[in-house]
């Protein structure tokens, strides 16, 4: 009987709900695991349960440096979607999508995941016709997507600026009516319960000091918790893999950099859809509680802290007020900075490292959050085979050596413009 | 606000600047004698430090100069700042 359920909602009601177990242990390392993740993010979190229950690996450890979910996991602005056009791309999202569409049932966990649809603004005719192509490539990739114009964007986002003095004025838009938001911490919070249930160690407060290795092989990883053997590694570090790489003495086509995520003041219901500004860079959406959740560019500089400044701040506001000029006396209510790790060509790396039983799970740039579930799902196999699936065959890290990008932006080798 | 001292203009807000990259890598000097490994590392691989990076910055709403800066990407203080070919390396003075 799954253990969240109306049913034994009611039961621990009539016990005062003081015997409900704890979702998931807390436990002290072992000696050595079959498989380390590093990291409990979301991605972590994911290869750790699909390891478990797809590849029936039971003898895992996720390590943790600070808590559960406490890093990007925690400090997205929840947006899921599978709009991508390059075939590397697209057939793993959407496979990531179909794996949110299921995730509350698989896990026994409402990770809320809301299917209210993204839709991406054009401003200019060559917008529309770049989004025509991408919109056809999606379908006929078979993932959703409708090209809307000025009327049909009108009639679902009103509150868009319409007027005859928009700086930018809307052409149209692609809309992935799939898409949409999903309650971050309860990702990591299910995926957590859904592992833990399954044997796997998460233990937190656990960061990795160092490495020993014999030959090309990482025998054990030095943690403040002591060493812990380890058979294969996995890293699922997003915006550290840098700083863990360069204790491997491993350099990686990846730049860290900081993306700031905002919340605004609650509101009644504003925006009931995800919508993204194509004039400049601004994402938002409203959560259940009210408030609009919103983003924009990285800072641009290199960066390992977790917290940006106040020039990108006026800069994505600005980006939302030319978008929605009703937010114009809205107030932030909060603001926070995550560490992104910038791949050289806008997209993921997930695949086999130089060292023999290490796997990467990196270069996530902007969108990570989405590709919780897939990321999970392909990682998991290609640490269980020691070989990628051929879902992630061709975001394997080899690909900037022989010079095959994957850059959907088309924006070249800097990190920064992804 | 990140404050830079630009050798030409003085201490000035970051807005005023633009973010160049990784001013350690230096572009092979001659397409013919650089094998392709010398230009994927130039092209691709980043040391990524926590810590102490040298970067190049444009002083583009100032004298539009390019100058070096060494920073300290865990914490964004700004350790030293000089000429774009000067090398500050030895100016991380007690930061790791």
């Amino acid at each position: 009987m799954a253990e969240y359920s109306a049913f034994s909602l009611l039961r621990h009601a009539l016990t005062g709900h003081k015997d409900w177990r704890r979702a998931w242990r807390d436990p002290e390392p072992k000696k050595s695991y079959d498989v380390i993740i590093v990291g409990a993010g979301g991605h972590g979190m994911a290869s750790a349960f699909y390891l478990a229950k797809n590849h029936g690996i039971r003898n895992i450890a996720v390590l943790e440096k600070g808590y559960l979910g406490g890093g990007n996991t925690g400090r997205n602005t929840t947006i899921v979607r599978s709009n991508y056009m390059l075939e590397e791309n697209a057939h793993f999202y959407e496979k990531s999508l179909q794996l949110w569409e299921q995730l509350s049932d698989e896990l026994n966990f409402n990770v809320m995941f809301s299917q209210r649809a993204v839709t991406n603004l054009a401003h200019s005719d060559s917008q529309m016709d770049a989004f025509a192509r991408r919109g056809n490539t999606m379908r006929l990739n078979g993932i959703d997507a409708e090209l809307l114009d000025r009327k049909q964007v009108q009639r679902e986002m009103p509150y868009l600026d319409f007027s005859d003095n928009a700086r930018f004025p809307i052409y149209g838009g692609l809309k992935q009516p799939r898409g949409g938001t999903a309650r971050h911490d309860a990702v990591a919070w299910g995926l957590a319960r859904g592992a833990d249930r399954l044997g796997v160690d998460i233990i937190q407060n656990c960061e990795v000091t160092g490495f020993k290795r014999e030959g090309n092989r990482i025998t054990a990883v030095e943690t403040s918790r002591g060493d812990i053997g380890c058979g294969k590694i996995g890293f699922a570090v997003a915006g550290s893999t840098g700083h863990l790489a360069s204790k491997l003495g491993m350099k990686l086509p990846i730049e860290s950099h900081v993306l700031q995520a905002f919340v605004s003041e609650p509101l009644k219901p504003l925006i009931d859809t995800v919508v993204t500004f194509g004039a400049g860079h601004f994402y938002v959406s409203q959560s259940d509680k009210g408030g609009l959740v919103f983003g924009g560019d990285i800072d641009m500089y290199n960066s390992y802290a977790q917290r940006g400044n106040t020039p990108m701040i006026e800069h994505v506001v600005s980006a939302g007020l030319a978008m929605i000029p009703s937010l114009s006396r809205l107030r932030i209510l909060r603001h926070w900075g995550g560490v992104m790790d910038m791949s050289m060509d806008g997209s993921p790396i997930i695949g086999k490292s130089p060292i023999d039983n290490l796997y990467l799970n990196c270069g996530w740039c902007y969108g990570g959050f989405k590709a919780t579930p897939g990321s999970g799902w392909v990682f998991a196999h290609t640490i269980a085979n020691d070989a990628p699936h051929e879902l992630n065959a061709g975001l394997n890290l080899e690909r900037f050596e022989r010079g095959y990008m994957v850059d959907e932006r088309g924006a070249g080798p800097y990190p920064n413009r992804h | 606000m990140i404050r830079l001292d630009c050798p030409y203009c003085g201490l000035r807000d970051h807005e005023e600047f633009s973010y160049i990259g990784d001013a350690t890598k230096t572009r092979p000097a001659h397409a013919g004698d650089a094998s392709a490994e010398d230009w994927f590392d130039y092209v691709y691989i980043r040391d990524n430090p926590r810590g102490p990076h040298q970067e190049t910055w444009q002083h583009i709403q100032g004298c539009r100069a390019f100058i070096r800066v060494l920073r300290d990407t865990l914490t964004h203080e700004v350790l030293a700042t000089g000429l774009p070919h000067e090398d500050l390396s030895a100016k991380s003075g007690g930061a790791s």
